[in-house]
């Protein structure tokens, strides 16, 4: 039963990882439709970032959470750059353009971005320093739930409300919604919507940084491939829970979360992706549009 | 008229589709004899085109019966059926935004057509036998025939997209033609035509059907071509029949006159 | 004045973006900052430099989009360079040529030459083989390795259990590459198109995984070696016969998938693909079966990967599953798009360019993957249609005018 419990809980934090990923994927995807296959690279980019970042601060003498701040709010601030400069030079010229072009081009721009770090920095696994403190109060239960995890499960849930309510309540957020409906609608009401686009990456890759440090944190290494893996895992929990849906990339998140945690825990850690995939593709076949999705008809 | 021209073609019982809360088609009847053109008429958004998605095939609706009775095979069924096997059975349509495959050239857009009515498979297609060549260049000609009857002929190598507007709507026309339909659904075929092409269209339309032999449904605002063509005229408002006629009882019916008026003192 | 300043500022956007990356490298182990301060000069001036040319370029795609929309078909004028290829007799010359050439080959240089020659013409075929299912038909297929791996290992497998010969497997290959494909595409032909991108991407991924992990079947990660070269009447050869050998093997190849795709583009069913990469809604509503239709496009992608597979483990000798990334996946999609999407000649130059220019530009090589991906981005903005975009067959009427102005 502890067992059990602690899989639960190890599915859980994963899954809170893949939805904050996810949900990069699937607010862009909601807005034109685009599967943005460079969000695992923005990922890599905000855990990148956070090393060099704690490496730099570790040498100069600084300690303990002050480097935590500094690394998490650098990691953001960059990862949004590179999300925001991302889509300015290698979507926004292809608006409108046949289907397969931008997604080519989103292709390109994960391969590119890849061996830029690769380039830049090293091919190499790098020892990423555990930012995450033991808690005292935390010894009773360390053997099921470690304290990373817990900030890990933490930091998701108060993330997640938080964009919920930024995107019910501000008007940035109700101009999002309105041109996910319908982008010529919104452009005609005024909705400024190029605008909206940004934001809408400039969002989703804070978030995917928020994701890289936490886990280049728990897991203790970066490398440049980490992006490829993790953003593919985030946009087939985007599809599973119904992309475009935002409680469906938290619900997708979670769902292949616990499904890899309890395939890897009683059956073989060797085999985690393939039941991942089996589940996208098990999903795809008996709902297309996701747990969460609704089934729309295209208009003829 | 015969007997035989007389006989139904496309039986539509209560047909119902709805999106969501929006019931979009509400329990329509209508039927298409042979040898018949037939409008569909209504103001913006009262379903028309969502009918015709539904009776081919592109959406599956939510309720009633479609039939089709080809002339001198067993009456089908074919709600839910897909579209291609509709199109295959013998009813084509064209779209009302225009939907042409703009890579091709405008001869191969109609070849697409022949598509259900050839058969080289892959086998026959990369051994390039006798049987196979054969079957091509009677694609060609074929395809190259309708060209000449809608006046495209001498875009035949043009690739489709370089077209014309009004050339476009006519080259659907000959793409759904090509099918070797019984009866042919044209949604909205003088949308974006000036008066003079409208008149041209007018002609082939006739053309087609008598001709051709294939009976036509169409839906149309350019009131002065529905009068001008059509043998029956069935009027929607928001996803309901509110008449049937000839084109003089509907000039007539007071619903009518109020859809349209109601319409205009809307916009 | 205006565009300096804008290139100014994009200058040193980048050079904020790239500073962490690009500037400080750390060493954690001896605790040291490595601080490279000559890179910003180098971003700086090299995306000074690039805004320029990204703007040029930008003002005039949109001038070419402004006049094809207000009806002057100008970019619909072929340049030159397309005006020759659609010269029939030239580009049959031009073919023999390249035959010529093709042929003594590995008379002319050695052996180190023919076998990278061998591995650009595998991935000729791989990239015709992927142009049918991307390029012709529309469906992205980002997993195309897998099929690669799948006659690769049915090769290795069946020729280290049961000692079977190449040509025996080369068929085999091709036939099993097929059935996966059908296997594979009876559940995930019926998903909209990106889907379709991901599920193809996973399947490879299960296809790598598989092969790692299962090592009772596969040998795990560290693979099959001394897999038999092709035989020839049971002749005895040297590296450098078997060499040219299963060069001229690849040679016959890539003719034979020349021909059968130059034949099946202009078919029936040919047409029936593009029209399904075109409009799917117009193409079902003119009868065409959607499913049977992406399933034979789809298989026959797989066939031909399946095929070469057999003939890159007879010509490795050696394969494991590290030979069978995505980026392999990657590798071939950026052929089929920079060659030009459906179009055969394009697509034998990208392999060729792709292929060959990192063999003989070995500094180049580092850098490879990272053009690779700034070309496929390059490219769709600026030039979407690859090197040499995609001609449509034209067909004469001499016969017909005259019939039908009898009738
Ligand atoms: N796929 C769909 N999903 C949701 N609603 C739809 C869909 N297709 C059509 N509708 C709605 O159904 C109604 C009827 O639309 P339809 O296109 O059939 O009208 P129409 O009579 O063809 O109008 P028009 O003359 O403008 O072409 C409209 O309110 C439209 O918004
Ligand atoms: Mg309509």
């Amino acid at each position: 039963m502890e067992y059990f419990i602690e899989l639960f809980l190890s599915g859980l934090t994963r899954g809170s990882i893949y939805a904050l990923i996810a949900l990069g994927y699937t607010m862009v995807y909601g807005i034109i439709q685009l599967i943005n296959f460079a969000h695992g690279e923005i990922y890599m980019i905000g855990a990148f970032v956070a090393y060099i970042v704690c490496g730099v601060l570790t040498i100069y003498g600084f300690h303990g959470v002050s480097i935590l701040i500094i690394a998490g709010l650098l990691a953001i601030v960059y990862s949004c750059a590179y999300g925001y400069t991302l889509e300015k030079v290698a979507y926004r010229p292809l608006r409108g353009a046949p289907r397969l072009s931008p997604l080519i081009s989103a292709i390109g721009m994960s391969i590119f971005l890849q061996n830029y770090v690769l380039l830049a920095q090293t091919p190499d696994f790098l020892p990423f320093p555990a930012l995450i403190p033991d808690f005292a109060f935390m010894e009773p239960i360390a053997h099921i739930i470690g304290s990373a995890e817990l900030v890990i499960l933490v930091t998701t849930m108060v993330t997640m409300v938080m964009l919920t309510l930024l995107i019910k309540y501000t008007k940035i957020g109700k101009a999002m919604r309105a041109t996910q409906q319908d982008m010529s609608m919104a452009r005609l009401v005024g909705v400024n919507v190029d605008r909206v686009i940004s934001t809408t990456f400039i969002i989703g890759s804070a978030l995917a940084a928020i994701g890289g440090v936490l886990v280049a944190s728990y897991i203790g290494q970066v490398n440049f491939y980490i992006g490829f893996l993790a953003g593919v895992k985030a946009f087939t929990a985007a599809v599973l829970g119904g992309i475009g849906s935002i409680p469906g990339a938290v619900i997708g998140g979670l769902v292949l979360g616990l499904t890899e945690s309890f395939a890897a825990g009683y059956v073989s850690s060797d085999y985690e992706d393939v039941f991942a995939f089996g589940l996208l593709v098990l999903i795809l076949i008996m709902r297309p549009a996701g747990i969460l999705g609704k089934a729309t008809k295209q208009k003829v | 008229m015969s007997d035989t021209q007389k006989q139904v073609l496309l039986e539509v019982k209560g047909l119902t589709m709805d999106f969501g809360g929006l019931r979009a088609v509400d329990s329509i009847d209508l039927t298409v004899s042979a040898g018949e053109i037939a409008a569909l008429i209504g103001p913006n958004g009262a379903g028309k085109t969502t009918f015709f998605n539904c009776v081919t095939g592109i959406y599956t609706p939510t309720g009633g019966d479609v039939l089709l009775h080809p002339q001198g095979k067993p009456t089908r069924r074919v709600n839910g059926k897909k579209p291609n096997v509709i199109t295959t059975l013998g009813m084509a349509r064209t779209f009302q935004n225009i939907r042409l495959f703009s890579d091709m050239t405008v001869l191969e857009n109609v070849m697409i057509g022949r598509h259900c009515r050839t058969n080289t498979g892959l086998v026959g297609a990369i051994l390039r036998g006798a049987a196979a060549r054969r079957e091509e260049q009677e694609t060609v000609e074929f395809g190259y025939h309708l060209l000449e009857q809608v006046g495209l002929a001498e875009f035949a190598n043009e690739y489709s997209k370089n077209l014309p507007y009004g050339a476009m709507r006519r080259l659907e026309i000959a793409r759904a033609m090509a099918t070797e339909p019984f009866l042919l659904l044209l949604d909205e075929p003088a949308a974006g035509m000036n008066p003079q092409e409208t008149d041209e269209l007018d002609a082939l339309i006739c053309r087609i059907r008598d001709e051709g032999k294939i009976a036509i449904l169409l839906i149309e605002h350019d009131m002065k071509l529905v009068m001008n063509i059509s043998d029956n005229i069935h009027v929607m408002e928001y996803g309901k029949k509110i008449a049937t006629g000839t084109p003089q009882e509907i000039k007539d019916n007071p619903k009518v006159i109020e859809a349209y008026l109601g319409e205009e003192a809307d916009a | 004045m205006k565009n300096l300043k804008q290139s100014l500022a994009v200058a040193l956007w980048f050079i904020f973006l790239t500073f962490p990356l690009m500037v400080v490298k750390v060493n954690t182990s001896d605790q040291v900052v490595q601080w490279r301060w000559m890179n910003i000069l180098w971003v700086g001036v090299t995306f000074f430099v690039l805004s320029f040319i990204w703007r040029y370029a930008l003002v005039r795609k949109e001038a070419r989009q402004m006049a094809a929309l207000s009806g002057q078909d100008e970019h619909e004028k072929p340049t030159k360079f397309q005006e020759l290829l659609e010269d029939q007799s030239l580009r049959y010359r031009l073919m023999l040529g390249l035959l010529a050439f093709a042929l003594v080959f590995p008379w002319v240089f050695d052996t180190y030459q023919s076998t990278i020659m061998v591995s650009a013409l595998i991935y000729v075929v791989l990239g015709l083989g992927l142009n049918i299912t991307v390029g012709l038909a529309g469906l992205l297929d980002l997993g195309y390795v897998a099929f690669f791996a799948v006659g690769a290992y049915a090769y290795a497998l069946l020729n280290h259990h049961f000692g079977l010969g190449f040509w025996t497997c080369l068929p085999l290959g091709a036939a099993l590459g097929g059935i996966f494909g059908v296997i594979l595409g009876f559940p995930i032909l019926r998903l909209r198109g990106d889907y379709l991108a991901i599920v193809t991407l996973g399947f490879g991924m299960i296809v790598k995984v598989v092969l790692e992990n299962w090592s009772e079947f596969s040998f795990g990660p560290s693979g099959i070696a001394n897999i038999d070269r092709p035989s020839l009447f049971g002749l005895d050869m040297d590296i450098a016969a078997s060499t040219t050998y299963i060069y001229y093997i690849m040679i016959a190849l890539v003719i034979l998938t020349i021909i059968v795709t130059g034949r099946l583009k202009n078919s029936r069913i040919g047409r029936a693909w593009i029209a399904l990469r075109e409009d799917e809604i117009a193409c079902v509503a003119m009868g065409i079966d959607m499913a049977k239709t992406k399933m034979s496009a789809y298989a026959l992608g797989a066939c031909w990967a399946g095929m070469v597979g057999v003939v890159f483990a007879a010509k490795t000798t050696f394969i494991n599953p590290a030979s069978f990334t995505f980026m392999e996946s990657a590798i071939i999609l950026s052929i089929v798009v920079l060659g030009g999407m459906g179009s055969i000649l394009g697509v034998i130059l990208g392999a060729m360019i792709l292929i060959l220019m990192p063999e003989y530009l070995r500094a180049f090589s580092e850098y490879r993957m990272i053009i690779f991906g700034a070309a496929m981005v390059v490219m769709m903005i600026f030039r979407p249609q690859g090197i040499i975009s995609n001609i449509r067959q034209k067909y004469e009427f001499k016969g017909l005018k005259e019939k039908s102005e009898n009738v």
